[in-house]
């Protein structure tokens, strides 16, 4: 494996009429880390990740994503067969909501079989077993397999969309307030469910998230950001125990005390 | 016929019709877009199947048509009528003897050959379109051959009924490229378009698409490996041939229960009885 980060962007700019979504933003994400975006509503987390991800093109900067075999390639130059291919294996992409990634009137093994299926997965019985095995480690009941996502709670159907999104052991995961909406024990339970699989499967993970404690818990980096910019970056604990950044002391001295 | 251009349509409109088919013909399955008219029988009664064959059609054709796999219903008799009138074409009933059938959900049961060409009436040309309402993500899907929801359909058939139970208009992919509906033939229809020797030509008027499948092209039914595709068909024998290899279809014979299977090729089937 090479010292390489497997995602990098150089210089990310990108505005919405006069409003600057993006300014000059630098970001590396290397396999097996957990970078957390946090930031205040409207700061450019969810537009970063949608750049990232090549969902959106930047207007100027380059995002590089790097292959198993070490090759360099431009998120946005790629052409769409290519872009669709990553998005359908070697990426995933967890919503905040996740009835926007999951079929609601299709069971929940086809769900989390869609995915091998369109890598080309042609054999029912190693499809139904695949997915039995991760509806396991995401701690949905065995039986529930040919239910449809409409019968399941807001955290089941939340860790099925993980479920679904790692069944094809992606190298690189974007997670979008994968912990919104929930409540609190639910939160923390799935917070669990994904540090644990993302550590056992070494991928890379870029979490967007409003919420410092999430980004303390899940994040081994932490970037900060405000009105578009990176304002500051470095290892999670350092960044929220000493926060430099008059911007991120706001953030950190806000959080309420349980 | 007075007052009509041959075979009804004006030379422009089959020129556009023969460009467009041109192109299907090019890219095996792919759907190609044309501007379907008015034709003087009602959408759902074949206008795309209609068009392509006056497209095709000519002088020195012989013309079939078949409804459900039967020269005598009202569909095939009349647009055998049709093209008889307004293009003076002969027409028969034998499959051996046409050069042009035009079909509504059925293939002969008789082998064709390279010199025909088969038409088929195509209600929905989209095979994805009740799994995703949106054209715009069908056509992407299509562009980039992200097919996986197809088989999920297929997927959560065997989860629920144990087996694969789209019994006609089973999807097929087009010489490992496309995916295609075949219009809505019984499944067991679905390995004679299997490198066969004659030219497939798919007309859907309402949906304004042709496409094609040439001569000797790879078509493929969609299955799993440990849910093979299998052909279905009626266990019985025809009633009035005997024969046990053709297609049947079950008919009611009078108000007290009484039912017959019939092969559903009416053809086929005189051809058996007379040689017997």
């Amino acid at each position: 494996m090479s010292d390489d980060p497997i995602l990098s962007a150089r210089g990310l700019t990108l505005s919405f009429g006069a409003i600057p979504a993006l300014l000059n933003v630098d970001i590396e994400l290397y396999l097996g880390e957990i970078v957390a975006i946090v930031g205040e509503s409207g700061s450019g987390k969810t537009t970063l990740l949608n750049v990232l991800s090549g969902h959106l093109a930047p207007r100027s900067g380059i995002v590089t994503y790097r292959d198993p075999d070490g090759a360099p390639h431009d998120v946005h130059a790629m052409p769409s067969p290519m872009l669709r291919g990553l998005q359908r294996s070697d990426w995933g992409f967890v919503h905040q909501d996740p009835r926007r990634n999951l079929r609601m009137n299709v069971s929940a093994g086809g769900n989390v079989g869609e995915r091998l299926m369109a890598q080309g997965a042609r054999h029912y019985g190693d499809i139904r077993a695949q997915a039995l095995d991760w509806l396991e480690q995401v701690e949905i009941d065995a039986d529930r397999i040919d239910d449809l996502p409409r019968t399941f709670s807001g955290g089941m159907l939340q860790r099925l969309q993980i479920a679904r999104t790692l069944v094809t052991h992606p190298r690189l995961v974007f997670m979008d307030e994968p912990t919104g909406g929930l409540d609190v024990s639910v939160q923390a339970r799935l917070l669990d469910l994904i540090r644990s699989l993302v550590a056992r499967l070494g991928v890379a993970v870029v979490l967007v998230t409003h919420d410092i404690a999430v980004a303390r818990l899940l994040g081994h980096r932490i970037a900060v950001m405000q009105r578009g910019r990176v304002v500051e970056t470095g290892l999670t604990d350092q960044v929220l125990d000493d926060p430099r950044h008059p911007y991120t002391q706001l953030l950190v001295s806000s959080v309420l005390q349980a | 016929m007075q007052g009509y251009n041959f075979a009804y349509l004006d030379e422009q409109t089959k020129r556009m019709i023969r460009r467009a088919l041109l192109k299907a013909v090019a890219i095996p399955g792919h759907q190609v877009p044309f501007g379907s008219r008015e034709m003087p029988l009602p959408y759902g009664w074949g206008t795309g199947g209609i068009q392509v064959t006056a497209a095709v059609l000519g002088r020195n054709d012989t013309l079939k048509v078949i409804d459900q796999g039967a020269d005598d219903t009202t569909n095939a008799v009349s647009i055998r009528h049709f093209f008889g009138r307004t293009a003076g074409v002969r027409t028969t009933t034998h499959t051996a003897e046409a050069t042009v059938i035009q079909t509504r959900h059925r293939i002969p049961e008789e082998k064709l050959r390279e010199d025909q060409i088969i038409v088929y009436q195509v209600p929905q040309p989209e095979p994805l379109w009740k799994l995703e309402p949106s054209r715009v993500e069908t056509k992407r899907m299509h562009a980039l051959a992200d097919y996986g929801l197809m088989h999920v359909k297929l997927y959560e058939d065997v989860a629920r009924l144990g087996q694969i139970s789209i019994s006609y208009d089973y999807p097929v992919m087009v010489n490992n490229r496309y995916l295609m509906s075949p219009s809505p033939i019984p499944a067991y229809d679905n390995p004679k378009m299997n490198r066969m020797p004659a030219l497939q030509l798919f007309g859907a008027g309402r949906e304004k698409r042709i496409y094609a499948i040439p001569p000797w092209t790879e078509v493929r039914s969609l299955d799993f490996d440990d849910h093979p595709f299998r052909p279905i068909n009626a266990t019985q024998a025809c009633g009035l041939c005997g024969a046990t290899d053709s297609y049947k279809d079950e008919v009611i014979t009078d108000d007290r229960g009484g039912r017959m299977f019939v092969c559903s090729d009416t053809d086929h089937c005189e051809q058996r009885r007379d040689a017997a």
